[in-house]
């Protein structure tokens, strides 16, 4: 063990203290508050949800659109990730550039966006209609959100993976190569374990956004209910703080799991089993 | 284990990248089936760019020609090539235990469970490393990481080994060590092998032939012998061992210099200077030595002790005596020079 050689104990414990307030002020307290309510009436509200076809449906489809959401943006971003990290070519800091500015957008913006791309007089829209008579529309549909998640997503992975890409030790792959492996076999023994865990911990992050992801949803307005709509509803417009309650700690125990589960996987994969 | 030994040739290959650094000079290299080729050079000699083109990492510009045997393998990309490479930093794969590690080329060329069973055992043993078979790569000593890089490039009974460096990242006394091993597997072997380094010793101990190489150009081929005690020109001495310059003014007995008359043996052209390994000097009383200087400096290595001469030439000359002898810093001391000096002064008279 180390020799502590900073400051005394009450100094740390005093310095900590900003911290501790803003934790229970923001943490602690609310989740006791949404904890209380949505156990009330003896967890009739879990119940509820249990038997509620539209809570259960809003559930799963969220959960099914968040991990549609992260595989896209995976196999997107690796993709475009290592071609970036690898390849030198004239415009190369542009295409990151426009790659990455989705960045500097709210969710609201993004939505926007979908609107303008795939809403009722959007490019693709006027695209449809002049060229087989009627208007496709899938702004506000589950494709919708589907995209606005995606272009909220793909840069922030995108980064993360030319991070690790650029970590790579180039003469692992070499070696696999100089065994007769080919490009595929070099990608599945050697690039992609190496990249497993950076690829785990991005993933666990968008899975999470998408959950949660609130601008978007809202600005499509659409007929499908994702969680932090429904909560939104009810939380708002039906003044139901027991349901609310409950869903919004659903939400973060789904969440929750899978960023743990991602975060167990990315530390077995970071050290080899014997 | 015993591999098919193939010659190699390389015909004009030369290597320049598109930033107009030029690598490696158009160069024609023979490498006779089941030799231990050693390219010896400082770092930016092009000796590795050598390596990364018989290996296929790198193409040699338009007009190079690669063969293996009599297959043109020019235009193959290293995983066709069927070659047994070891990194310097081994490469080796961390989401596989050792076994994995070894058995990885005999896998993706989809050979039978069973033949890579007893392949991969068999390497085992040979490289010591039977009771790690199952060991992840991060619980390894450097030495055992070594042996495996070494197991894995031999296992899929590789046409040519290349080594990159393979002893640089072990530790002084280890390394020593795992040479002699690697030496004793090598010759056992009987496989081709191009092994770069920039140690001279390592060098010496394991080539048969070595390639001398500076600035792009190979300087010279020799056996280690030959290239240690008959450099072509004085960039091989100098990197090949230590060599000190005494001037002097050339007379019809030899060369005089500061510190003395050098006898030069009958029918030796004039000469403005004479070059000196440390160990062609013997120490003698001085008023029987033909040169005379004194110690500016002794540092004691344990089996021999080098010393620093002053007054014999504009610049100190060094000299090996054996570690038993302890001068003291301002002693008086003469030399005498082994006749066999004069052979490799001749050499570089006429090099230069």
């Amino acid at each position: 063990m180390q020799t502590d050689l900073t400051f005394s104990r009450p100094m740390r414990l005093l310095f900590l203290l900003p911290l501790l307030v803003v934790f229970a002020a923001f943490w602690l307290l609310p989740m006791g508050a949404l904890l209380r309510i949505s156990t009330g009436e003896h967890g009739g509200a879990y119940l509820a949800l249990l038997h509620s076809p539209r809570y259960l449906q809003s559930l799963i489809s969220t959960v099914l659109l968040s991990l549609a959401v992260t595989a896209v943006t995976i196999v997107l971003s690796l993709v475009a990730g290592l071609f970036l990290s690898r390849r030198a070519f004239p415009g190369r800091q542009l295409l990151i550039a426009a790659l990455t500015l989705p960045l500097a957008f709210p969710g609201v913006v993004v939505g926007f966006m979908v609107i303008m791309l795939a809403g009722r007089q959007g490019v693709f829209s006027d695209l449809t209609q002049a060229i087989t008579g009627t208007r496709s529309v899938f702004a506000y549909s589950m494709t919708g959100l589907f995209l606005g998640y995606l272009y909220f997503s793909i840069p922030r992975v995108v980064l993360t993976v030319m991070a690790a890409a650029e970590k790579l030790d180039a003469s692992l792959e070499e070696a696999a190569r100089s065994l007769g492996a080919r490009d595929w076999e070099v990608l599945r023994d050697v690039t992609l374990p190496a990249l497993a865990p950076a690829l785990l911990a991005t993933g666990a992050m968008c899975f999470a956004t998408s959950m949660g992801a609130f601008g978007t949803a809202f600005t499509l307005a659409t007929d499908i209910d994702v969680l932090p709509m429904v909560i939104y509803t009810e939380f708002t417009l039906n003044a139901n703080m027991l349901t609310a309650a409950a869903l919004s700690l659903v939400l973060g125990a789904v969440t929750w799991t899978v960023l743990s589960l991602a975060h167990t996987a990315g530390a077995q994969s970071a050290a080899p089993s014997a | 284990m015993k591999l098919d030994a193939i010659d190699i040739t390389l015909q004009g290959c030369a290597k320049h990248y598109p930033n107009g650094h030029r690598a490696l000079q158009p160069t024609d290299l023979s490498i006779g089936a089941g030799e231990t080729l050693v390219l010896l050079g400082p770092s930016g000699c092009g000796k590795t760019t050598m390596l990364r083109l018989i290996a296929g990492l790198e193409s040699p510009d338009a007009g190079g020609r690669i063969l293996f045997g009599s297959d043109d393998v020019t235009r193959r990309s290293i995983e066709h090539r069927q070659v047994g490479m070891v990194f310097q930093n081994y490469a080796l794969f961390p989401n596989m235990s050792v076994r994995q590690n070894i058995a990885y080329g005999l896998r993706i060329r989809k050979a039978p469970a069973a033949e890579i069973k007893r392949s991969v055992d068999e390497l085992l043993a040979l490289t010591r490393l039977t009771d790690f078979a199952d060991r992840s790569i991060a619980q390894l000593s450097g030495g055992q990481r070594q042996r495996v890089a070494l197991a894995r490039a031999l296992a899929p009974q590789p046409r040519v080994l290349l080594l990159d460096e393979p002893l640089t990242a072990l530790d002084t006394q280890l390394r020593e060590h795992v040479r002699g091993e690697m030496d004793r597997l090598l010759r056992q072997l009987g496989v081709t092998t191009v092994y770069v380094t920039h140690d001279q010793a390592e060098a010496m101990a394991l080539g048969d032939r070595i390639v001398v190489m500076s600035a792009g150009r190979i300087e010279q081929i020799g056996a280690p012998r030959e290239i240690y005690h008959r450099p072509a020109n004085l960039a091989v001495a100098r990197f090949i061992g230590t060599i000190s310059q005494i001037d002097g003014d050339w007379t019809e007995q030899g060369l005089l210099c500061r510190g003395g008359l050098l006898p030069a043996p009958a029918g030796t052209p004039p000469l403005r200077q004479f070059w000196l390994r440390p160990e062609d000097a013997i120490v003698v009383p001085p008023e029987l030595a033909h040169l005379r200087g004194t110690v500016a400096q002794a540092v004691f290595l344990g089996e021999r002790t080098r010393l620093s001469i002053a007054g014999l030439s504009n610049e100190p000359v060094t000299v090996d005596i054996t570690g038993r002898f302890a001068p003291v810093v301002g002693d008086a001391i003469g030399i005498q020079i082994r006749p066999e000096a004069w052979q490799a002064n001749l050499t570089y008279a006429e090099a230069a």
